[in-house]
């Protein structure tokens, strides 16, 4: 890879900074002074003027040639000694992606933002934190080593955390943000437990003293190097080797086996500055690192508790991006994370953040790839959790929950192309579904929004005459997430499943046929819940209006009249582009199988060429091909069709007569599928509550065992000090009294001397002078 | 008989004595002023007379006259306290001033 520098590339999170900055800082003041526009004009701009910075630096790039990055380096952020970690923004191909999709989409919904939030007091903060987030997430992608990465990975979380519990005078709404910031912190860390794990197993490997030979199979390669001593003439070896690396990363022992090596054998001693090299966190220096093939089998060769290193490494990163993606089992948080204004559900819980995990471990794709057994995990939750969740979307209500399950799922679906090695694929479904799924959020926000803060899709219908740009978005998001051809979800959904069947990386019985057949019948179950969200909103008759009375919390719009109407022009164009972006964001990663070009995996493929050849692929024939996309084709219209039959109008009775079954199989599902499993109880009774037990059991020892400690040192110190008080008191304050006293007491007695009377004054005068006259005679005498 | 310098000094010794003798025993304070006067004077005499006998020169004599202008000054400020006193006390009886009794 090619470096080139692009010295505009920190203004892009620059600007959402200063956004943040202004109304965070300012925007209360500025709102009551100016009135809202004031407040959100500009932090409006800002993404928008994100968006054009990164729109030039990518038409740079796309100009600069296949490999080609551009780098912007600012300053040494971390330089201890040997390791080195910059405050530098990098944009390769796929950051390129990332940024264009982040500012983009964030831009369009802070404009939605301006219709939705309009009335809102707390619009300067709702600002500020969206700013903040878009600040976060581009440092997050733009982040050239793991600790900038990791930087924004913890930006988005908090501003993830301060948006949901955005209404937090509601408690509820508050404890969801918790939720999803305990949560995430579970994957964190396992994401920071990776990147030490990565960083130690690279400073071992690429240790100038290993050998190897000699297999590190112990958990503690350090302790091994150190106990073993190498003669001096290998070490200079070494030493040589290692400064003929040029760039590399030599970790501290480098300098101590320096060190011994010119003392001992005098040859290393012109090295020594050359050796004083540096180990890089960036992701490229790894990946180069990893390129040569002392270097990888050095890593590959390292165990830690039993465990390849690279493996582990691979499943602690993969925890992290469960956190943050929402897999199983950490995607407990993003349902409830629905608490949040609509606007962030769409962008952060939709579009952008979750999404992170999917470009950690795609950035991280050489690393990854070196581990079958990573990579199946991936793969096997992905599709795990890409089936769970659909089946737990098919029974929800709330509208905005059937989306967050959706995102769930079709995460999961990423994941998948992850797991099978096809990184451009998970990216281009990245791509895709921020499109139509924040077309889709944004649409259910225009719908809960003319419905007067009504979420509960029983409670609507109809709503295709009222808002039909909202409808009609609607059912182009909802037809692209089913995977209607020609639709954007299509062709990336399609080509997961080919590629999941056609994985050669996943160590699974039955191999990717598995992947394929969970990921296809979530697929099958994504049609119908789409489809069946879009028909009991926006078809049949209104059924709410009388009981919004009873829900309706929001007396500002409950003097609006009953039926709903269409949002603000703000929205409306929003969804409209959005919409079209779903319809033909597709066309730039057409399949193969129809001799067009695939712009999209042409454009990544510099980025992934570091691993492609790691990877392995069954290779079936087009034949096989074209049967599933066949296959996929028929499933999207088949989970449409039912979907349309069972709740086109709201008059067909399955529905409701499966809901009032008798059969006692048909209840237990239901309710258990229904209740999502359990699994919120399930971790409250496995996870919170020995908490809880646990930490109350902390306290009673603290209380009862540690203060007791502290307040018997506390009382031994106070009797010491009591008796140290007497001491005082009683001799030395005595012994000063006592000079005191004795001046006091003279001075009263000599008073006495001093009469007042002149006469007496001079009769001593005379008395004194005739003493000095008789001593003078005596002594002259 | 030649008058030299210890008739000088006897004069002198005198007056010096009459002077400490008054200072002692009178109580009104313009007396005792007056006393004090005589010690200085005692004191003239004898510088006058050792510079006209023992030095030489007109030292002493020029000694005596600053004296003289000093205890002019002096008995000034004296009096002048005195008369401030008995204003304020109808009385100079050195008895009745004991005000800086310790």
């Amino acid at each position: 890879m090619e470096l080139q520098t692009f010295n505009t590339l920190w203004l892009i999170p620059l600007f959402p900074l200063l956004g943040a900055a202004y109304a965070g800082l300012l925007g209360k003041r500025i709102h009551r002074r100016y009135g809202e526009l004031a407040v959100s004009l500009p932090t409006v701009i800002m993404p928008w003027i994100s968006f054009a910075v990164a729109v030039s630096a990518v038409v740079t790039l796309a100009q600069a040639g296949p490999e080609v990055a551009l780098y912007n380096r600012l300053w040494t952020w971390i330089g201890v000694d040997w390791m080195q970690a910059d405050m530098a923004f990098l944009v390769d191909r796929l950051s390129a992606v990332m940024i264009l999709v982040v500012t983009f989409v964030g831009s369009l919904i802070h404009v939605y933002s301006l219709g939705y939030m309009k009335g809102d007091p707390g619009y300067w903060r709702f600002f500020a934190y969206l700013n903040l987030f878009m600040f976060s997430m581009l440092v997050l992608v733009l982040g050239d080593n793991f600790l900038l990465m990791f930087v924004g990975w913890e930006g988005v979380g908090l501003c993830s955390y301060l948006l949901i519990s955005y209404y937090y005078r509601e408690r509820d709404k508050a404890a969801a943000g918790m939720k999803a910031f305990i949560v995430n912190r579970v994957g964190d860390f396992g994401f920071t437990l990776g990147v030490f794990l990565l960083f130690w197993g690279l400073a071992a490997a690429n240790s100038p003293s290993y050998n190897p030979s000699i297999q590190a199979t112990t958990a503690a390669p350090v302790v091994k190097r150190a106990s073993a001593k190498p003669d001096p003439a290998k070490l200079a070896e070494h030493v040589a080797f290692q400064a003929s690396w040029g760039l590399a990363g030599a970790p501290c022992r480098s300098h101590q086996a320096l060190g011994r090596a010119s003392t001992l054998g005098g040859h290393a001693q012109g090295h020594h500055v050359e050796g004083h090299a540096t180990t890089s966190l960036a992701f490229r220096h790894v990946e180069r690192l990893l390129e040569d093939p002392v270097k990888r089998e050095g890593l590959l060769s390292q165990n830690v508790l039993g465990l390849s290193l690279v493996t582990l490494v691979g499943l602690l990163l993969f925890l992290g991006a469960t956190g943050k993606s929402a897999q199983i089992p950490l995607y407990v948080w993003l349902p409830d994370a629905m608490a949040g204004p609509t606007p962030v559900s769409a962008l952060i819980h939709a579009a952008t953040m979750v999404t992170a995990g999917v470009y950690m471990l795609s950035r991280l794709h050489f690393l990854m790839a070196l581990t079958p057994v990573a990579m199946t995990v991936v793969a096997t939750v992905g599709a795990l959790t890409a089936f769970f969740a659909a089946t737990i979307g098919l029974f929800q209500y709330d509208i905005k929950k059937v989306l967050a399950y959706s995102t769930v799922s079709q995460l999961g679906f990423m994941f998948v192309a992850v797991g099978s090695g096809a990184f451009w694929v998970a990216i281009f479904h990245l791509m895709t579904h921020a499109f139509f799924k924040a077309c889709l959020f944004l649409g259910s926000g225009s719908v809960i929004m003319g419905c007067h803060h009504e979420q509960d899709m029983r409670l609507m219908g109809g709503l295709r005459k009222l808002m039909p740009v909202t409808a009609i978005t609607y059912f182009i998001s909802s037809a692209a997430i089913a995977g209607f051809p020609l639709f954007s979800g299509f062709f990336s959904k399609d080509e997961i499943l080919w590629k999941a069947f056609d994985t050669g990386n996943v160590i699974l019985p039955g191999g990717g046929f598995v992947l394929w057949l969970l990921a296809a019948v979530a697929a099958l179950m994504t049609s119908f819940y789409m489809f069946r969200s879009y028909y009991m909103t926006f078809s049949g008759e209104y059924r709410g209006g009388h009981a919004h009375e009873a829900h309706g919390h929001d007396e500002a719009h409950g003097a609006h009249g009953h039926l709903p109407r269409e949002s603000p022009k703000t929205m409306t164009i929003v969804l409209g582009i959005l919409a079209a972006l779903a319809l033909a964001g597709g066309y730039v990663g057409l399949p193969h199988l129809w001799h067009l070009p695939n712009l999209f995996e042409h454009w990544l493929a510099p980025v992934f060429e570091g691993s492609a050849h790691t990877l392995k692929w069954a290779g079936y024939g087009h034949g096989l091909e074209w049967g599933l996309m066949i296959t996929s084709i028929l499933i999207a219209f088949a989970g449409f069709f039912a979907a349309r039959w069972l709740y086109r109008d709201h008059r067909n009775p399955t529905p409701q007569k499966i809901l009032d079954s008798d059969r006692r199989l048909v209840r237990g599902v239901h309710r258990w599928v229904f209740n999502k499993y359990y699994v919120d109880e399930l971790y409250q009774k496995t996870v919170i509550q020995p908490t809880l037990v646990l930490s109350r059991a902390l306290s009673i020892f603290d209380t009862g065992f540690i203060d007791a400690i502290v307040n018997l040192v506390g009382l031994i110190g106070r009797l010491f000090s009591m008796l140290q008080g007497w001491i005082d008191r009683t001799f030395i304050d005595g012994l000063v009294n006592l000079v005191g006293d004795t001046v006091m007491n003279a001075g009263r007695a000599l008073r006495r001397v001093q009469t007042g009377r002149l006469q007496a004054y001079v009769y001593s005068l005379v008395a004194g002078s005739l003493l000095m006259v008789v001593a003078a005679w005596l002594m002259a005498a | 008989m030649i008058i030299g310098l210890n008739h000088f000094q006897v004069v002198s010794a005198l007056l010096f004595g009459l002077g400490l003798l008054t200072i002692i025993t009178r109580r009104n304070a313009v007396a005792v002023l007056m006393g004090v006067e005589l010690v200085l004077n005692a004191g003239l005499v004898n510088l006058v007379a050792i510079s006209r006998y023992q030095t030489g020169g007109l030292d002493g004599q020029i000694f005596a006259l600053f004296g003289v202008v000093l205890a002019a000054a002096e008995a000034v400020v004296a009096l002048a306290i005195v008369l401030q006193l008995f204003r304020a006390r109808r009385s100079v009886d050195t008895i009745d001033v004991t005000d800086m009794r310790g």
